[in-house]
């Protein structure tokens, strides 16, 4: 009776009996790959460490990679199997976002490109 | 064994779904992922502003530019703040989910003290810009400037005003099943805030001092 009661108690992710995926480590390894991505951004933004045509390309891939360890460390979006539907979701919200900022930039570059010289500029 | 008391009802229910069997999701799992797709559409809505900063962040109509405005100095401050809050935030959930009051109301402190030392810096360099007469009407690389990180610093005070109504839930119910899944649901909001704030530091910051 007691190993059934455990064994329903460990593994059933109810309510009442979290048991939580999230612990201390977890977060504690998210904060530090966090600072580390933050200062290696300042510090390719602030040398020449990378090529300079470069740099802006570096920061977006440090930028997206510490928007990951958010994700994974902090919101806890894994494989699992009632992770499946975030998943789905986030993957729909990124590409809105694409769409939205490539999108708006794409045409407004466009718009620019075929402005008419404006007269005395 | 028999499987007859209430309690130990739903305890077999969950377990079916735990292992991929039918059955509804734990209510925690079904009220994060209706804040999931509230935060996906928070997100969108920044995705517009985004959009409008890099559309408009070239047109400073002989004004000042990002390069002469920016302290990375303080930015960097600013960031460190934003970036442990979210981890005593997470420490404060974690507590929470033990059942250790004493600790969570030491960390949901922290997260409120950073998360005020953030807003503080932010506010006095709107101040100090505006002082300057550098303030969202002075161009359009401005007024983008103020609309997107004025609403992130929005986001981030009625995070702090959420935070407190929260501690005073714990205060008064405890830590109960449904104020742990409230306060989920706060700290996914404050985990996403610094996700776009990382969006705003490099975009806005680091490549508008370039």
């Amino acid at each position: 009776m007691d190993g059934d009661d455990r064994i329903f108690h460990e593994r059933s992710p109810g309510v009442e009996h979290q048991e939580s995926r999230a612990d201390f480590l977890s977060y504690t390894a998210g904060l530090g790959l966090a600072v580390l991505l933050t200062i290696g951004s300042v510090v390719v933004a602030q040398t020449d460490l990378l090529w300079p045509p470069g740099i802006p390309v570096g920061l977006v891939v440090l930028a997206f990679a510490q928007i990951g360890v958010h994700l994974v460390f902090f919101l806890h979006l894994g494989t699992g199997t009632d992770n499946t539907n975030n998943i789905i979701a986030l993957a729909f919200g990124l590409l809105i976002v694409f769409l939205v900022i490539t999108g708006s930039c794409w045409i407004m570059v466009n718009l620019n490109d075929n402005m008419m010289a404006m007269p005395g500029r | 064994m028999t499987v007859a008391a209430e309690p130990r009802d739903i305890d077999t229910q969950e377990l079916l779904v735990a292992i991929g069997g039918v059955g509804p999701a734990p209510t925690r799992t079904v009220v994060a992922y209706g804040f999931w797709i509230f935060l996906l559409s928070d997100i969108i809505m920044f995705s517009g502003l985004f959009a409008a900063y890099a559309v408009l962040s070239g047109n400073t109509a002989g004004g000042p530019t990002g390069r002469e405005l920016f302290d990375l100095r303080t930015l960097f401050i600013e960031t460190a703040c934003l970036l442990f809050s979210s981890y005593t935030c997470g420490l404060a959930a974690l507590s929470g989910e033990h059942q250790r009051s004493d600790r969570f109301y030491v960390f949901a402190a922290l997260t409120f003290v950073l998360g005020a030392a953030f807003m503080f810096i932010e506010i006095s360099e709107f101040v100090h810009m505006v002082g300057k007469g550098a303030g969202p009407s002075r161009s359009a690389f401005l007024s983008a400037f103020f609309t997107l990180v004025g609403m992130h610093g929005a986001h981030v005070s009625t995070g702090l005003l959420w935070l407190i109504y929260m501690a005073a839930q714990v205060l008064a119910k405890g830590l109960s099943p449904v104020v742990l899944r409230r306060f989920l649901c706060f700290s996914l909001f404050w985990h996403a805030l610094d996700i776009i704030w990382v969006g705003v530091f490099t975009m806005v910051y680091l490549m508008g001092v370039d």
